[in-house]
């Protein structure tokens, strides 16, 4: 068996952030709590941008005397303004989510190992969203889109390419064309454009993408900014005018806080300032040594090709080949090292995971060699073993939320798992087979899991709307699932399950499954091999 | 009276998150200069002269180059760095040598600045040199009214003889 560690020690950086989370948790839940869908919000405000920026495409006038004209009378109009206020603060919103996003995937330490590449593309992206939202400004041809254009001309003319040539394309009225209206608006889609294929590239390794938040919170979203579309209107600035240059200037400090930045240092400092953040970001996955834990590993032999292990796993890490041996079976699960996390759904997915095999140690198709399935088996035996006294109740839990081995006590027998999402839902019936009265099953927040999808697995195996799943036989009220991260969530969860176990216990017609043979000589509550 | 309290909560925070965005979006207003300051730019772009006169090759020199490259007089590519300097009522206000631009230094030389000046009446001179010898072979003068908030453009095309005050 591998010796590495199960998983590194929780951060107190996703501490924070679990709290953080949880906090939020409380009014909106799980499925509509923005923190936890920040990705899929920055979806939801690109498609925001797209259908407002159609709308105010077919208004502009793209030339250099008609395009402040052109926008001016579409804000006069209750559409237009509210076009023009949801695309302006969608922008803005985009910028934040982000900004948050990044933030909260760094300190939960997802860049390294296999979680490299959307780190990597995703901060690439930053570039694009800057370029996308500070163009969008100089359409208008307002005193804040030429003091934009005017500073970033100075910016890229700091670059040995341009060579202070950019900026004169600014300084004279004469210079101002409709051919350069047109190269303007053609950034404006151009590059949007491309940001919308970095998001595709962006979730490409990553199977089922959130990229469409819940109704409630995309609705809220939406609501507020088209409220603040109408209580704070989007409006133009005086018309530019090369030959003044304003003192004063309402900045859009969420894309246009470069140019304060700039004129209050230099460009040369800006440059250096950017290109640092870019190396630093980009170069993180390979900063930060976080050990490489090891893969899932196939089993040939017991392997018939079914593919859950393909379709559950939440990464693309495993696929299915042509088989490397002569078994009869269509094909065979193939693990891409380079892709897999380590999580162990890929184990809870498949049909052989089931421990009621009576082989002596057991194989299965695909496992976890940090944690064999094997070995989960005969924790469970042992706990069962021990359990006495009251409601006897076997606790699985997940690695990444409470830790349940603090839960261990006489009548309660902990196992622990790398994800909810290793845990064949047969084991649940083998617990209550052996002796438990009830199961429960703990793992990270709904929507909050380390692996993205162990919540969601678990408790559909377990509901019985996905393979493998929970046999209809083993009685629903012995059987609970609880998803919080919190050590003082999870002792309320547990006790309001022993308080309901206790009750069907006090009911005479209701009785616990009978302790069952489960391999070899046995007496009464105990298993020996 | 939990759901009420956990609705009211959402709209608070969706309410605080609008604000956010709102009040960012165009405050504070940024202070690009003092309210009582006029903007001067300076920029043009000017190909000085060659850093060194044409000479005649020598016969023994031409007969060292291929056929096709014995050309009489040997011009160097590179050119003068170009030396501008502006004064204000009598005061430096800004100086520059800039280097011509390229791998082999023949391109023209480019000058941008921002110079913010307090507003009101000034006399304005410029000066530029651009040939080996250094001397200014260029200069002009104008007296420029600004206004706080007005730009004032010092730009320079030899062709149409010098210095350009546009504003």
């Amino acid at each position: 068996m591998d010796a590495r560690p199960l998983r590194p020690p929780k951060t107190a950086a996703a501490r924070l952030v679990e709290r953080v989370d949880a906090a939020f948790d409380w009014p909106f839940g799980g499925r509509a709590n923005p923190l936890r869908h920040l990705g899929a919000l920055g979806f939801h405000l690109f498609w925001i941008l797209l259908a407002s920026g159609i709308y105010l495409y077919f208004a502009f006038d793209a030339t250099a005397t008609g395009a402040y004209r052109s926008i001016d009378e579409l804000s006069q109009t209750p559409a237009g303004a509210l076009a023009r206020g949801l695309h302006r603060y969608a922008s803005d919103a985009f910028v934040l989510v982000i900004a948050l996003h990044v933030l909260r995937e760094w300190l939960l330490g997802r860049f390294t190992g296999a979680r490299w590449f959307p780190w990597v593309t995703g901060v690439a992206l930053i570039g694009l969203v800057y370029a996308s939202g500070i163009g969008g400004y100089w359409l208008v041809w307002d005193a804040l889109a030429q003091f934009s254009l005017t500073a970033t001309a100075e910016w890229l003319d700091r670059l040995p390419l341009f060579g202070l040539t950019l900026v004169r394309n600014f300084l004279d009225a004469g210079q101002m064309s409709d051919r350069f209206y047109s190269l303007l608006l053609f950034l404006h889609i151009g590059i949007p454009l491309a940001l919308l294929a970095g998001m595709w590239l962006h979730i490409q390794r990553v199977a089922r993408a959130d990229v469409t938040p819940s109704r409630a919170l995309a609705l809220g979203t939406l609501a507020t900014l088209a409220v603040l579309a109408f209580v704070d209107p989007a409006l133009s600035q005086a018309p530019a005018d090369v030959a003044t240059a304003p003192s004063r200037l309402p900045l859009d400090w969420w894309l246009l806080f470069v140019h304060p930045l700039m004129y209050r240092t230099s460009p040369a400092a800006l440059w250096a300032a950017v290109a640092g953040f870019a190396a630093l970001t980009l170069a993180l996955p390979w900063l930060v040594r976080a050990p490489r834990p090891a893969v899932a590993r196939v089993s040939p032999e017991n392997c018939n090709g079914c593919g859950r292990c393909f379709v559950d796993c939440p990464f693309g890490a495993v696929v299915l080949g042509p088989r490397t041996d002569a078994k009869r079976a269509p094909a065979q699960a193939r693990v891409i090292a380079e892709l897999c996390v380590a999580c162990g759904i890929c184990a809870g997915a498949c049909p052989s995971s089931t421990p009621f095999r009576s082989i002596a140690e057991l194989v299965t198709g695909i496992d976890m060699p940090q944690r064999p399935l094997a070995v989960v088996r005969d924790e469970l035996e042992r706990a069962l073993a021990g359990l006495s006294g009251g409601p006897r109740i076997v606790l699985f839990g997940c690695d990444h939320a409470a830790e349940v081995r603090r839960f261990a006590r006489a009548d309660t027998g902990a196992v622990s798992l790398l994800c909810a999402g290793q845990l064949p839902p047969s084991f649940v019936e083998y617990a209550l087979r052996g002796g438990a009265d009830g199961v429960l099953v703990a793992g990270c927040e709904r929507d909050g899991c380390r692996y993205r999808l162990g919540d969601a697995w678990t408790a559909e195996r377990l509901g019985g709307r996905r393979e493998p799943h929970l046999r209809a036989s083993v009685p629903a009220e012995r059987v609970r699932t609880a998803w919080t991260a919190s050590a003082a969530g999870l002792e309320r969860e547990l006790e309001a399950f022993r308080a309901s176990l206790a009750a069907l216990r006090a009911r005479p017609a209701a009785r616990a499954l009978p302790p069952r043979r489960l391999g070899g000589a046995t007496t009464e509550g105990m298993v020996t091999r | 009276m939990n759901k009420v309290a956990r609705y009211a909560v959402q709209v608070l925070l969706y309410v605080a998150f609008g604000a956010a965005i709102g009040y960012f979006s165009s405050r504070p207003a940024f202070e690009v200069m003092p309210s009582d300051q006029a903007l001067v730019r300076l920029s043009f772009s000017h190909g000085a002269k060659p850093i060194a006169p044409c000479r005649e090759r020598t016969e023994e020199e031409l007969a060292k180059l291929a056929p096709n490259m014995r050309v009489k007089l040997d011009c160097p590519r590179e050119r003068t760095p170009v030396k501008v300097e502006i004064e204000m009522d009598g005061k430096p206000l800004y100086e520059i040598v800039a280097a011509p631009a390229g791998i082999r230094r023949d391109g023209a030389s480019t000058v941008y600045r921002r110079l913010p000046v307090a507003a009101g009446k000034h006399t304005f001179k410029a000066r530029l040199s651009d040939s080996p010898d250094g001397k200014f072979g260029y200069t002009a003068e104008e007296v420029v009214d600004l206004a706080p908030g007005r730009v004032l453009l010092i730009d320079f095309n030899a062709g149409q003889g010098g210095f350009l005050f546009r504003r």
